[in-house]
């Protein structure tokens, strides 16, 4: 109850959630209603500057770009959900068995994850989109499993901390199950790391998935994507500035979002750390 | 020594498990890869040609041979859109990238450290609000959107920057610069948004400390003590994230390459991939991951030089 109150009073969770909470409202509207239909051309009204009928302009197909930045949640949000989830699931496994058993186990998962780390930044998930060819799924595991090893060694780092307890110890003692003991005693104790680097993860998912698409190897037409149009907008930069605001805008603001949801978080439950 | 040994152990499994999973990706690939590079058209003949060429009838095992041992010795192996050895594409684009990452990496260094001094020394509820927003946005922009505004704000008002392609070096120092500049800064942004705080915070810590007290107890002045106590102790871990900045550049500069039009190892690798040309992408691949590697491992070393206690722990 302290927490939710405190959460209330923190700029980056106030700012941070009405923005994610605006993406929402808009992604649950898009499934109903876009002023126009996101891929419907209109080659008579391309580039056309924001005015009455078109909110934020047309873009070279003339079609709405409000629409299209509207439907475009939908994709952000879906590949953030996979390769969160992805992330998550595997990440808090792979990291929670190393962590608890120590040894053997623990140096053969903590080594792969250190050379999955090895490959900088987004070159493993091009690697993988190279492989099994893009589009939103493909985008979005290569994007998730990318996210595995930084969750894996946050999951690690609590589980050490957490199996010296006494609770552990407790629950040894009435006989409960390993299994048992890691994710029904010791996961709850380190859920609020998972929970910031979840919120993070949303923000690199989509960072990554913007960049991806931006290169053509991410999300493919006629899935809608900011990224993409970020691409095509660069051709009309000079003439039709308005076709590079509007997606770039909701990229920015959807990661500002989820890093100041994030951080709010992880302020209210570890004020301690410095870092970020 | 015995932690330069375990080191040089944790190097060699890294670099055996990233070779593995460079290798292996690529096996794992659904359908015949001759088959995919060379599309539908392709007949029975050039696919089994093709396959013999990159030896890929071989059983598995003596194919990852012949490869680590390629890359032992310099042999990336042969790309098939370009006929010529993956080593001399990489060689052939390499400056391009080279220049960039280094210009990022010395914006940072330049731009971060003394900000997040002068930061430090500001400290209050409101500035801490500006700072972390700051931060955040900085990471928040997407790099490649970024680099599209300052072509649009800068690149087309002033001459001085070439909005796209590249001037080499061996031409012109201006013209090479003036290709650079910008995505260089593109690329350096959102690192010098998070590095600023680390060493603001870094120094903050470091403030708190006793020995701080102490010195301004024997009548120290503030300046005195910052640069020759405080910032000592604060740069060694600034100094340990510095050396993430390395990947995250070199990450950076593939889909900033490529907004900037530049004729580096990232457009290559993304026009590989586009060309389906899996030995040019393996290559690329394990090529940046390798160097990335094996140049944190000797600034990891370099650390123990400054900070011996790093090598107890």
């Amino acid at each position: 109850m302290k927490n939710i109150k405190k959460l209330g009073k923190n700029f980056n969770f106030i700012i941070g959630g009405g923005i994610i909470s605006v993406f929402l409202i808009m992604m649950i509207v898009s499934f109903f209603y876009t002023p126009y239909d996101p891929n419907g051309m209109d080659v008579a009204n391309k580039l056309q500057s924001p005015n009455k009928g078109n909110w934020l302009g047309t873009d070279d197909f003339g079609r709405d770009i409000f629409s299209r930045v509207m439907s475009g949640t939908k994709t952000a949000f879906l590949v953030g959900i996979i390769a969160v989830s992805i992330g998550m699931v595997f990440g808090t496994i792979i990291g929670g068995i190393a962590g608890y058993s120590g040894g053997w186990a623990d140096e053969i998962l903590m080594r792969i994850m250190d050379s999955l780390m090895a490959f900088p930044g987004i070159i493993l998930a091009l690697m993988l989109v190279a492989v099994f060819g893009p589009g939103l799924v493909n985008t979005s595991i290569a994007i998730g499993l990318m996210t595995i090893p930084g969750i894996a060694r946050i999951a690690r780092s609590g589980f050490i901390q957490n199996k010296e307890f006494e609770y552990v110890l407790s629950a040894k003692l009435i006989g409960a199950k390993p299994l048992k003991i890691m994710f029904r005693h010791i996961l709850p104790n380190v859920s609020s790391p998972l929970i910031v680097a979840a919120s993070i993860g949303f923000a690199t998912a989509m960072l990554a998935e913007s960049g991806l698409s931006y290169l053509g190897l991410g999300v493919q037409p006629p899935d809608p994507s900011w990224g993409r149009m970020l691409k095509n907008s660069q051709t009309y930069m000079a003439s039709a500035p308005w076709f590079t605001y509007a997606p770039g805008i909701a990229i920015t603001l959807m990661i500002l979002g989820f890093y100041m949801l994030g951080n709010a978080i992880r302020d209210i439950k570890d004020p301690k750390s410095n870092y970020e | 020594m015995g932690y330069v040994i375990r080191r040089i152990v944790l190097l060699a499994v890294t670099l055996v498990l990233v070779s593995l999973i460079t290798f292996f990706v690529f096996q794992i690939m659904p359908g015949n890869p001759a088959r995919i590079m060379l599309g539908t058209e392709a007949s029975e003949s050039e696919v089994l040609h093709l396959e013999k060429q990159l030896g890929l009838d071989e059983p598995l095992l003596i194919q990852y041979k012949d490869w680590v041992k390629g890359i032992l010795t310099a042999d990336f192996g042969q790309s098939i859109k370009y006929s010529q050895p993956v080593s001399d594409l990489i060689i052939s684009r390499l400056p391009v990238t080279l220049s960039l990452a280094l210009m990022s990496i010395i914006m940072v260094v330049v731009v971060a450290i003394p900000l997040g001094v002068f930061m430090a020394q500001r400290q209050n509820k409101l500035s801490d609000l500006v700072f972390s927003s700051v931060t955040q946005l900085g990471m928040a922009i997407p790099p490649f959107w970024f680099g599209m505004l300052l072509i649009m704000y800068l690149g087309m008002v002033f001459s001085f920057f070439s909005v796209s392609g590249y001037v080499p070096w061996s031409e012109s120092v201006q013209g090479a610069l003036g290709s650079l500049l910008l995505p260089a800064i593109t690329i350096a942004l959102p690192q010098i948004a998070v590095k600023f705080r680390y060493v603001r915070n870094s120094i903050l810590e470091q403030i708190g400390q006793d020995y701080v007290r102490t010195a301004e107890s024997r009548g120290l002045g503030d300046r005195l003590i910052m640069f020759k106590h405080v910032l000592k102790n604060a740069m060694i871990p600034v100094l340990t994230i510095f050396g993430i900045i390395l990947a995250e550049v070199v990450a950076g500069t593939v889909i900033v390459e490529q907004v900037f039009g530049l004729p580096g190892l990232g457009s290559l690798l993304v026009s590989s991939i586009n060309y389906r040309d899996f030995p040019l992408v393996q290559g690329i691949v394990i090529y940046i991951t390798l160097a990335v590697v094996i140049v944190n491992f000797i600034i990891d070393l370099l650390y123990t030089l400054i900070d011996p206690r790093i090598r107890l722990n």
